[in-house]
């Protein structure tokens, strides 16, 4: 590999991940919440590229399908179905057990990059990832995993969708127009009785 | 090409930001992001850790499936949410204290 492609590589891991972190931090603070979905979405962006540079083709496309396709677009579509209401009004009660907790999380992720970072080697040079199979992380190679060791998982996930399609449905609907006439009537008639 | 422990350090950043926005922000929407944020970090960690080894895909079959379980914990979480906004006419996750006393 010649010194060209080498930084070319460095160059895209760099951007990608200032580009992941500065997204990260976009949704964690944004007091709009469009903002902070933007701000995922770009995070999310990031993190496809990253599996392109790490030969995990299928997954980038999943990444882009299932997250920036569906899950962004659930986020937006309920964040205008609540409109102005998503925004609440900012008050500080209760703020310092709250960054309590995320002085300690932050405390405890620090120390768990101080670890990462003592594991890097100091001379990269030798350590490089070594090279994979042309087919590593395609469909092909994915999927002849997936529908041999995996088929049992992957079922259950299937079922995993099922029960949520249901459960969502569910949980989201409310009563119907039916109960709550229902509903009305037997006031009504509780009261006609007393 | 990076090594792969620079993959797990952007994973680990990326794990706290999200950890810190779930602690700290009350918008339930935006907890839930800070969920899909930490998710997506250990997408990233378990696809570099698989990297290192060409001759298996088992890193990234858990990344699959990590995927697929937070489709499905994003459509219920969003539903209780708007749940919650139909009973208490919020999104604050501190006003959701129905069984308070």
């Amino acid at each position: 590999m010649n010194p060209t492609e080498l930084h070319l590589g460095q160059a895209y891991f760099w951007i990608l991940a200032v580009v992941a972190i500065a997204g990260a931090t976009g949704t964690i603070i944004a007091k709009n919440p469009i903002r902070g979905a933007m701000g995922l979405l770009t995070m999310i962006l990031s993190i496809a590229g990253l599996f392109l540079a790490l030969h995990a083709q299928f997954l980038a496309a999943i990444q882009l399908i299932v997250y920036a396709g569906a899950i962004v677009v659930l986020f937006l579509f309920v964040i205008m179905l609540l409109g102005p209401n998503a925004t609440p009004q900012f008050d500080h009660r209760g703020r310092v057990p709250r960054w309590i907790g995320g002085a300690l999380f932050a405390a405890a992720g620090i120390g768990a990059m101080s670890l990462v970072i003592r594991a890097v080697p100091k001379d990269t040079t030798g350590k490089l990832l070594e090279g994979v199979p042309a087919d590593f992380g395609s469909v092909d190679a994915f999927g002849t995993l997936l529908f041999s060791n995996g088929l049992v998982p992957f079922e259950l996930s299937s079922a995993l969708l099922m029960v949520v399609i249901v459960g969502a449905i569910a949980v989201a609907r409310g009563k119907s127009k039916h109960d709550v006439s229902h509903a009305h009537e037997q006031t009504v008639i509780e009261q006609e009785a007393e | 090409m990076i090594p792969v422990e620079y993959y797990v350090l952007l994973s680990a950043v990326l794990f706290t930001l999200g950890g810190i926005g779930f602690l700290t922000r009350r918008n339930v929407l935006v907890t839930l992001m800070s969920i899909e944020i930490m998710l997506n970090a250990v997408n990233l960690a378990l696809v570099a850790f698989n990297r290192t080894r060409g001759d298996a895909h088992t890193g990234q079959m858990f990344a699959f499936f990590i995927i697929a379980a937070e489709a499905a914990e994003v459509a219920v979480g969003l539903a209780i949410v708007l749940s919650l906004f139909r009973v208490r006419r919020t999104v604050r996750s501190d006003e959701a204290d129905l069984l308070k006393n």
